[in-house]
């Protein structure tokens, strides 16, 4: 993490409780401007008290949050929400129902001149591509044109950080991955710092440059989202993040792994000493149908996906594993298939025994 | 009147499959009761066509203005009041929380259940310059100290603004309760303070409701008799019942009634039109918001500003009708008083089985037709909510007269027969205005439980074998049985509280709990009055109970 004083959020082991239950510990996180944060977990990991403490709306037990350098919350004391700076994308949107597109846009820019209101909420409009639609009331626009309302609703005063959380929940499946990338597109091209929530690893990988798995309020792993599936720190984030299984494994060299896949060479990450037992992450790609193998796998499931299938595997130790296949190698349960490992990043966990 | 035998049900399962170009039964009942809520309308302007002109110059001479200006007065003042008392404490308890809310935002809906005639008397016996209250204060401050005159346009603004708040309250929670906070937050991070955000965002978002309530508020306080009676303040019902009763010119109550029902009608309007800005409004928030915990000296004062206005408005009332009835209960409580109970419970039950009924046929014709013909059958139907009790009671007794007087004339001349009236002072009379003022109140329960029997539960059962009279009784009808419970108990109660209606077309020394409050009250005898007031309250109170078991869930 780089020098607090540069970043535009800072949060520095920061706790929260609801009443005797602790539902945030020690969280720290830094974001720089620009860039795109995200907090991913089940829903009641705490991420969305993170978010609302950040917006100001819950105080803090301990530790203390900067915005743009400046303190806005510690232990009793409480920037309130309107001084921060910040935008908010609501889950639900909380569009004034009351007040067109153009007015719900313009809401938090009064104080500034009347040229530089229509400015900025044209601007604002545009960027999201609803100028058309500025005369028109919530209600009478779709699901994903609410969505982009208050996304210029919250950045047209040019917060200094903006906040979502879930934002792409309540629209359809289709929808959410389109909207997801049009979002970081504007929030890129408008250099925004933004903070989201979500529980859906796709929309976190989509849209963030940096992403934190959390889990019974804490922070599991703060990463780039290539490292939070390839290098994981845990079993739990592994598991979390992505498909797989854990396969038991024994350490039988530098860089080399004996499994029942067989003697695995790559980037071994771990400096445990030859001859420890550990467990091997194995990600559905990193399997290979092989007819002319002589490694064979017992189909137990397959789920088909359109382009490929995903087979649960039985090795012949017991161990489970998946394989990405593509959809024209068609094989039922109770089958023996053929396999091949092409394992590049041996990720490795400890056994609990 | 079609009833529901075998086939009959059984066509109406069908569904809209089959489309009749000829009305069915159901639509010309439906028909017949929109007729009937119109037939009292158009007599009243009809009865232009022979303008009393003498009565109206005496009005204009001397009543007419003061009517106009204290109407005026009353909608103004009550207006204020309600919002002021309604929108506040919907705040508190809908969107804060704070020390007795849960136990506040019921109970603050317990003054609807005190008749507004009767919480006006308790004022007037209590605050008048010879009550208890201003009697202590002279004790104290000197013979010189004087309140505020209560037999004013203030005191009956005071009273009504207690009585009907909440009706403001009601609506004006549930829409706070679901967008009060969020929105709340949504301004702030736009850059306002709670305040401004309250103001800019959750008042404007709340518009609709809290107009709509205030609506249905004034529609109350231009049909009040009671209250308005009591205090000898001149308003256009009393107006109408003077004309009648002092001068003996129908006409000239039928002109007044008809003054009074373009006021109201200018009402419904706008309350219609609010109901569907509501139904957009609602667009996308969330079903349920957090509540701002209220902190320090606010926690508190919330606590006693519920308190205060509970404990003037019911609390202090309902105490005050209890002392007065243990004081009068060993004469009071007598033959006399169960005859009038008797006639009450009669009246309430009679009333509100025949509604129900028919609201059930209504009902289901909406069910079977949802064509826009049906449609606005309908709501004509229910339309009658909105006539003033003194007005319905002249609308409804002129025609039932000129047809009692075609049918002795037919009579005379035919048979030579000298008959009597024959509707003209019975309860049918009584029962068809009850019949078209309390539509809407049974129709609404109704269909509301009408609408969770969709066409694919009819199929359901169908597929599983069940149809005709079966699926009415072994599934329709449990399906109702809420609704159709509720209709009756809010009818039931209505008509137990109705005074205009029942003062104006009862049978000759027929008298109902309601008639002699307001016998005895006109000549001051409130500690008499208490005892058939109290019974009114504790019939008013069913009905509040259930509303709170239905919304105190959260």
């Amino acid at each position: 993490m780089s020098d607090a004083s540069s970043s535009i959020l800072d949060l520095q082991q920061i706790s929260q409780a609801y009443g005797s239950q602790l539902v945030v510990k020690d969280l720290s996180l830094t974001l720089e401007a620009g860039e795109i944060g995200c907090l991913l977990g089940a829903s009641g990991c705490g991420k969305t008290t993170v978010l609302r403490t950040v917006a100001g709306f819950e105080p803090l037990l301990q530790g203390e949050i900067r915005i743009a350098g400046e303190i806005v919350s510690r232990p009793g004391e409480m920037l309130p929400p309107a001084k921060r700076r910040i935008g908010m994308v609501f889950q639900d949107y909380a569009l004034f129902p009351h007040l067109s597109v153009f007015d719900n846009v313009a809401f938090g820019l009064r104080g500034t001149g009347r040229v530089e209101l229509l400015r900025r909420t044209n601007e604002a409009l545009e960027l999201v591509g609803l100028y058309a639609e500025h005369k028109k009331y919530p209600h009478e626009i779709s699901g994903g044109q609410q969505q982009r309302v208050a996304l210029a609703r919250a950045i047209a005063p040019r917060p200094a950080l903006l906040l979502m959380d879930e934002p792409f929940s309540n629209l359809d499946v289709s929808l959410r991955e389109r909207l997801s990338m049009e979002v970081r597109d504007i929030l890129k091209e408008n250099g925004t710092t933004s903070l989201f929530v979500t529980h859906n690893q796709h929309e976190a990988f989509a849209v963030a440059d940096r992403i934190g798995v959390m889990a019974g309020g804490e922070i599991l792993q703060w990463d780039s989202a290539h490292n939070l599936y390839h290098q994981p720190v845990s079993p739990q984030v592994a598991k979390f993040v992505g498909e797989g299984e854990l396969i038991a494994g024994q350490i039988s060299g530098r860089g080399e792994l004996t499994t029942a896949l067989g003697t695995l060479c790559g980037e071994l990450n771990d400096a445990r000493p030859v001859g420890s037992a550990v467990q091997l992450l194995v990600r559905p790609e990193d399997i290979v149908h092989d007819d002319e193998s002589s490694l064979k796998a017992e189909v137990l499931r397959r789920s088909f996906r359109g382009a490929s299938i995903l087979y649960h595997l039985l090795l012949q130790n017991g161990d489970r594993v998946q394989a990405l296949v593509p959809s024209h190698c068609d094989h039922q349960p109770g089958e023996k298939i053929g396999i091949q490992p092409d394992v590049r990043h041996l990720v490795t966990f400890p056994v609990y025994v | 009147m079609p009833t529901l035998p075998a086939e009959n049900a059984g066509a109406l399962l069908q569904g809209s499959g089959r489309r009749l170009s000829w009305p069915s039964g159901w639509q010309w009942l439906t028909l017949l009761i929109a007729l009937l809520v119109l037939m009292p309308l158009s007599v009243l302007f009809l009865a232009w066509l022979e303008p009393a002109w003498d009565i109206w110059r005496h009005l204009q001479q001397t009543l007419l203005g003061l009517l106009l200006l204290n109407t005026f007065k009353l909608v103004v003042g009550v207006s204020a009041g309600t919002l002021l008392l309604g929108v506040g404490l919907a705040w508190l308890t809908g969107a804060c929380d704070f020390p007795g809310r849960r136990h506040f935002s019921w109970t603050l809906l317990l003054p609807l259940a005190m008749p507004t005639y009767v919480l006006a008397f308790v004022f007037l016996a209590l605050f008048d310059f010879s009550g208890p209250v201003q009697t202590q204060l002279r004790l104290w401050f000197g013979q010189g100290f004087r309140l505020p005159d209560m037999r004013s346009a203030g005191g009956v603004v005071l009273v009504m603004s207690l009585a009907l708040y909440p009706y403001v309250y009601l609506l004006t929670r549930n829409a706070f309760r679901t967008q009060g906070k969020r929105a709340l937050e949504a301004a702030q991070s736009l850059g306002c303070s709670p305040t401004v955000g309250f103001f800019r965002v959750v008042l404007p978002m709340a518009r609709p409701w809290i107009a709509g309530g205030t609506a249905l508020v004034l529609m109350e306080a231009l049909a009040d008799f009671g209250a308005v009676s009591i205090f000898n303040y001149d308003t256009f019902t009393t107006a109408i019942y003077k004309a009648w009763f002092g001068f003996f010119s129908l006409p000239a109550a039928a002109q007044l009634s008809s003054l009074l029902v373009v006021l109201v009608f200018g009402l419904i309007v706008m309350e219609q039109q609010l109901r569907k800005r509501m139904r957009f409004a609602q667009s996308r928030l969330a079903p349920q918001a957090e509540r701002i915990q209220l902190h320090g000296w606010h926690k508190w004062g919330a606590t006693a500003a519920c308190s205060l206005v509970l404990g003037i408005a019911f609390v202090l009332p309902t105490l005050q009708l209890l002392r007065w009835t243990l004081e009068v209960y060993h004469q009071e409580f007598n033959r006399r008083y169960l005859d009038l109970l008797g006639h009450s419970l009669l009246l309430g039950l009679s009333a509100a089985l025949l509604i129900v009924t028919v609201a059930l046929l209504i009902a289901y014709c909406g069910r079977r037709h949802n064509d826009r013909l049906t449609g606005s059958l309908i709501r004509v139907s229910t339309l009658g909510y909105a006539l003033p009790g003194t007005v319905l009671a002249v609308g409804i007794f002129i025609p039932l007269a000129g047809l009692d007087n075609l049918l002795i004339d037919l009579a005379r001349s035919l048979f030579e027969i000298e008959m009597k009236p024959l509707l003209q002072g019975t309860i049918f009379v009584m029962l068809l205005a009850y019949l078209i003022r309390f539509m809407a109140a049974g129709f609404k329960p109704i269909d509301s439980a009408m609408h969770r029997v969709t066409p694919n539960i009819d199929e359901a059962s169908r597929l599983m074998g069940l149809r005709g009279l079966r699926l009415l009784w072994r599934i329709h009808l449990p399906m109702l049985r809420g609704g159709i419970f509720t209709a009756l108990t809010l009818i039931f109660v209505d008509v137990m509280k109705e005074m205009p209606i029942t003062l104006m077309t009862r049978p000759f020394g027929w008298d109902t709990l309601a008639v002699k409050i307001y016998e005895l009250t006109s000549e001051g005898e409130w500690e008499r009055a208490a005892l058939p007031a109290l019974t009114l309250l504790l019939s008013g109170m069913i009905p509040i109970v259930l509303l709170m078991r239905q919304t105190d869930e959260d």
